[in-house]
């Protein structure tokens, strides 16, 4: 969702507003904001620090701290590969690369059409089908880079 | 804390409450008692045991992030962290042994595989934490191959994205993450002990940084107090004059003098030259804590504008002449000698300094009631606290606070009432702040949403946003509601307090007219809230009240002060730690300054210059008679200058015409003088108007004593020579012997001394005795030798506690149809008063101009937007200023500060002030607000006198 920085503010803090007394509402908040629009937009950020009254440093570091929060939007479809021990050893390093190249891209990110992101993650709990990877939300075991390309083919969910 | 070079011990974690069960264990074979809840690290420091350490420090809980303070106890597995366990019973703690080397020779290898090995250039070199550390376990090698770090700028000559380059954005500290250990000390630091919550970690694991979560230190919300530059163990976060100088070789405790929380600090020194100031832990004001003013701004003492030659004139339109020392005193003592032989003794007087020592202000009173023989003394005090003393007095039987600060820790409801501590009592905020984290509860009563109430973490209960002037009106109604509503707490009434004037109070307070529901059209505070504020102040535990020149700079400042008594009175809050009525006094010294006998109706001690046993103790002390009757108040000696019967002046150490309301009578009745005489370090805006220029001496100078906001006396000491060759106690003493007195004071110890032999409250007062405790609140007497931190403890000074009725009566000072809104003025964090001293520091970086806040709905009435030049008008007067755009302010309302003399806000503010006391009312002021194209004429001429006013003649060769 693309939204002028005004209007972003006003959602983000009905957003938090939804929260309102809550223990520990940071969390859900930045968790509702993320599943709207797909990051979590600089303008809401003095909102969401009020409405939990905490400094812009600190949300700063609690955004900062989690991977899973992304500070800027990211490809229409998400893709993570297992880069931890287990799935290593199972030929990943391989096929991280593999991927990258077959996307066109250097490092981890979105391809420049904005089609896909692609990052890698640190064990998905799959290590008994690795190389394991996740496709929109979706876990995928013994991943080959044909799997892959079979799997990205298929509509993205909407 | 960097403590090595200048060691003041660091035991690791806070102390806990002596009063807990004193548990019993044995470290390395020695056997110690501390109170339970202590760490094994503080515990075997207590025993003179250091365990090595990184990320505790005792201002800090602790954390247990660095792995360095691992010790074995016997029975438990592994090595725990000795910084974040508890002591407990029998416990057995081995701080050395060969595991516990190996491991924290393992840990500082870590470490120092990814910091820079630049030792010897370091500005922390000798002063740094890890360096010591290193040394302490005996670290050898590094066996890490180089790989990814934070140190270099470049890896295999490609910018390293693990870089990031040093932020200098402030001007007083530089941030460089490559040498960051990511201890998490500053963020604590600010956390806990600032209560700014500035810092944060960006990040995690090796991407882990140290951030401000803004482009740079200034940008962000930082306030520049300090506190994580003192807690970092490294050179990552350091004081630029230690980078440009080098480290300090000896450090003198002294007290700030800026604001009344008087906070102690070490004044680092090399030779004669200041290099840092680091608050002293063992400050009893600020307990380790500073802010920007007192650590950082103090650079004006060295400032190029300081005067440092005595300067004389003989009409004010005449440039300065350079003159020795004794050639102005003798100027001095002649002219005002002629103005008493042709108009009278009362024809001259004088104004102490609250900016001075308790022994200045003496010798200044002093001079006036017994060399010139007049009590025509005043001080600035008169435009601040006056109503404080009058209004305490009344009803407590003192002048003064009743608490130490240390009492915020116990408070469970605060009130804080026309006051922004944020802003002008920035330590005292914060100790504030971290009890009200820990679940007080708080009431603001301001016309503004000052940062108390609401910031980070703290949030205030009920803000009573008032009309200004109506404090009163406010007061009186929190009153009604605590009568009515059955929450007086009969007991300490019937106890405590005169019965009569109870009844009579208690009647008045509960009439009808009083209610919040009746008063709230007036004062526009909703009367449920304002109810709800009342029952949690009258039912809450410990209930203090904390205020500022919000409540005493009115018509109504005493009447305000009396009611604030009658709160704490009627709800039993008096008397013990945790409670009280205490006013955040404005100056270091203002507390000081009015003990000293400084208001022309007071000797020293607050004793009435009709009361002839007072008077008789000083003619015996000084062998000369004194006048029996009141002299002029600072008012009255400017109204009797403009019709002629008073015509010389001595001001030591007060901006007159800046800081006085009504800018242009003051600038009339100084130029109707003879004999202006102006002591200061700077000429300033008054000198424009002075015949006799004598130079100043900083507080970093001289020898004394100054008095803060709880009473608490604390050392000055002189750490350099008087830069224009004598301290001001040295110069007052020269003038009185030009005038014919045979005072012969070698040091300020010899004022103490007459101080306590004449004034009952410093009786036990001694530089010894100071020396000994480092500071001690008065009365200081036989029956309380260490002094007094809570005050009418088991009865009221005088006697029984006497509620007075306060009768709401509206200022003068109203809106109409040619001036439709309220003006209120303040102060800001980073600037002091009239900005003398921090506009001559960095500290302009933060506010180098004062702007009008107004809020956005009324600037759009008028056409305003932010940044816009606007005129600011009164019936006394126009200026103008930028105006910024803020919903601190509610509509109808504008808000400025007073540190920047182009601005003149005193200009627009009226000749009103309090009945009695002649306190200004610089807090309410009708005024119109419009667009503008250039300055006022007011600030052309002003600006033109000034830079006449400042020519000097050349030296004659």
């Amino acid at each position: 969702m693309d939204l002028p920085d005004d209007a972003t503010a006003r959602r983000a803090r009905e957003i938090a507003g939804a929260h309102a007394g809550r223990d520990g509402a940071l969390l859900p908040i930045l968790h509702d904001l993320q599943a709207e629009f797909g990051h979590i937009p600089e303008a809401a950020r003095p909102e969401i620090a009020d409405a939990v009254n905490i400094s812009a440093a600190e949300l700063h570091g609690v955004i900062s701290f989690y991977t899973d929060f992304r500070t800027a939007p990211a490809g229409r479809r998400s893709l993570r590969l297992c880069r931890a021990e287990a799935c290593q050893a199972m030929g990943g390093a391989a096929l991280w690369r593999e991927v990258l190249a077959g996307l066109g891209l250097d490092e981890f990110g979105t391809t420049p059409d904005g089609r896909l992101t692609v990052e890698p993650v640190y064990c998905l709990g799959l290590c008994a089908c690795a190389p394991a990877a996740m496709l929109d939300g979706e876990p995928l075991g013994r991943v080959t880079a044909d799997r892959l390309s079979a799997a990205l083919a298929g509509a993205a969910p909407c | 804390m960097k403590d090595f070079v200048l060691p003041e011990a660091d035991f690791g974690t806070p102390a806990r409450a002596a009063a807990a069960a004193t548990v019993t264990l044995s470290i390395d074979g020695q056997v110690v008692r501390v109170p339970e809840g202590t760490s094994v690290m503080r515990a075997a420091a207590e025993a003179g045991i250091s365990v090595p350490k990184l990320c505790a420090t005792d201002s800090l809980e602790a954390f247990g992030s660095c792995r360095l303070c691992l010790v074995e106890i016997e029975g438990r597995r592994g090595t725990p962290a000795s910084c974040t366990t508890p002591v407990a019973d029998g416990m057995v703690v081995r701080t050395e042994t060969d595991r516990l080397a190996k491991l924290r020779r393992g840990v500082m290898e870590l470490y120092i595989s990814d910091h820079p090995l630049d030792c010897l250039t370091c500005a922390a070199n000798g002063d740094c934490e890890l360096q010591d550390m290193a040394g302490r376990v005996g670290l050898r090698k590094v066996r890490y191959a180089p790989g990814a770090n934070h140190v270099d700028a470049e890896t295999q000559g490609a910018a390293n994205p693990l870089h990031v380059p040093v932020d200098a954005s402030n001007p007083y500290f530089s941030y460089d993450p490559s040498k960051c250990i990511l201890c998490s000390r500053c963020v604590r630091a600010c956390e806990e002990v600032q209560g700014t919550f500035a810092l944060t970690v960006a990040g995690r694991g090796f991407e882990g940084r140290i951030s401000a979560a803004a482009p740079d230190f200034m940008t962000s919300d930082c306030v520049s107090c300090g506190a994580c530059v003192q807690a970092c163990p490294t050179a990552t976060l350091q004081e630029k004059t230690v980078i440009e100088q080098g480290l300090p070789d000896r450090a003198v405790v002294t007290t700030c003098a800026y604001c009344g929380v008087g906070c102690s600090f070490r004044a680092e020194m090399q030779g004669e030259t200041l290099v840092r100031m680091v608050p002293w832990k063992g400050g009893k004001a600020n307990r380790g804590h500073s802010c920007v003013k007192g650590r950082f701004a103090w650079g004006y003492a060295s400032h190029p504008d300081r005067i440092l030659t005595p300067m004389v004139r003989a009409r004010i339109d005449d440039p300065w002449c350079e003159v020795s020392w004794e050639e102005a005193l003798a100027f001095t003592a002649s002219r005002f000698r002629a103005i008493q032989a042709a108009h009278g003794k009362g024809a001259i007087g004088g104004i102490t300094s609250s900016r001075c020592t308790n022994e200045e202000t003496f010798l200044v009173q002093k001079l006036i009631r017994a060399v010139f023989g007049t009590n025509n003394v005043d001080t600035c005090a008169r435009v601040c606290h006056a109503p404080t003393g009058y209004g305490l007095k009344t009803t407590f039987g003192t002048s003064a606070g009743t608490q130490d600060f240390d009492s915020v820790a116990a408070a469970d409801v605060v009130v804080v009432i026309g006051a922004s501590p944020t802003d002008g009592h920035p330590v005292f905020a914060s100790r504030l702040k971290k009890r009200l984290r820990a679940g007080a509860t708080l009431i603001v009563i301001d016309p503004r949403r000052t940062d108390m109430v609401k910031s980070p973490h703290i949030r205030a209960a009920h803000h009573l946003a008032l009309r200004p002037g109506t404090n009163v009106a406010v007061l009186t109604a929190m009153a009604h509601v605590i009568v009515t509503e059955g929450l007086v707490d009969a007991g300490f009434v019937a106890e405590r307090c005169e019965a009569d004037a109870y009844a009579d109070w208690a009647d008045f307070v509960a009439e009808p007219r009083h209610a919040p529901e009746a008063v709230e059209r007036l004062t526009g505070v909703p009367a449920a809230e304002l109810r709800a504020a009342a029952r949690a102040y009258a039912t809450g535990v410990n209930g203090a009240i904390y205020y500022g020149l919000g409540v005493t700079e009115h018509s109504q400042g005493s009447t305000a002060v009396m009611a604030i008594a009658n709160l704490a009175m009627a709800t039993g809050n008096i008397g013990r730690p945790g409670v009280g009525v205490n006013p955040l006094r404005g100056q270091n010294n203002v507390q000081g300054s009015c003990d000293m006998g400084s208001f022309p109706h007071e000797l020293p001690g607050y004793r009435h210059v009709g009361d002839a046993a007072a008077r008789a103790a000083f003619e015996t002390a000084w062998g000369v008679p004194l006048d029996a009757e009141p002299g002029l108040r600072l008012p009255n000696m400017l109204d009797a200058a403009l019709d002629g019967s008073f015509r010389g002046l001595y001001l030591q150490g007060q901006d007159l015409l800046q800081s006085d309301p009504d800018t242009r009578h003051v600038a009339a009745a100084l130029a109707a003088m003879d004999c202006v005489v102006v002591q200061d370090l700077f000429l300033n805006e008054t000198a424009s108007y002075a015949h006799v220029f004598l130079p100043g001496a900083t507080f970093l100078e001289k020898d004394g004593t100054f008095t803060n906001a709880e009473r608490r006396i604390n050392r000055v000491r002189r750490v350099m020579a008087p830069r224009a060759g004598l301290a001001d106690w040295q110069v007052t003493q020269r003038l009185a012997n030009a005038m014919g007195a045979d005072w012969a004071y070698e040091h300020p110890a010899q004022i103490m001394e007459e101080i306590a032999a004449t004034t009952p409250a410093f009786a036990g007062v001694t530089y010894d005795l100071l020396e000994r405790e480092g500071s001690v609140q008065w009365p200081c007497t036989d029956s309380a030798p260490g002094g007094t931190p809570v005050m009418h403890a088991g009865e009221f000074v005088r006697g029984k506690g006497r509620f007075v009725i306060t009768d709401y009566i509206p200022t003068e000072e109203r809106t109409g149809p040619r001036f439709p809104m309220l003006l209120t003025t303040g102060r800001i964090l980073s600037q002091y008063n009239v900005g003398a001293q921090t506009r001559r520091t960095a500290n302009v970086a933060w506010h180098d101009e004062d702007l009008l806040e107004i809020h956005p709905h009324d600037a759009e009435q008028r056409g305003i937007a932010e940044y816009d030049l606007v005129r600011l008008a009164s019936r006394s007067g126009e200026t103008t200023l930028r105006a910024t755009l803020s919903e601190r302010v509610a509509q109808g309302v504008v808000y400025t500060t007073f540190h920047h003399p182009g601005t003149q806000a005193n200009v627009v503010t009226t000749d009103l002030s309090d009945w009695a006391t002649n306190c200004p009312e610089y807090k309410v002021t009708a005024v119109q607000v419009s667009r503008a194209n250039g300055p006022s004429d007011w600030q052309d001429e002003a600006q033109a006198r000034a830079r006449a006013g400042r020519r000097v003649l050349p030296a004659a060769e």
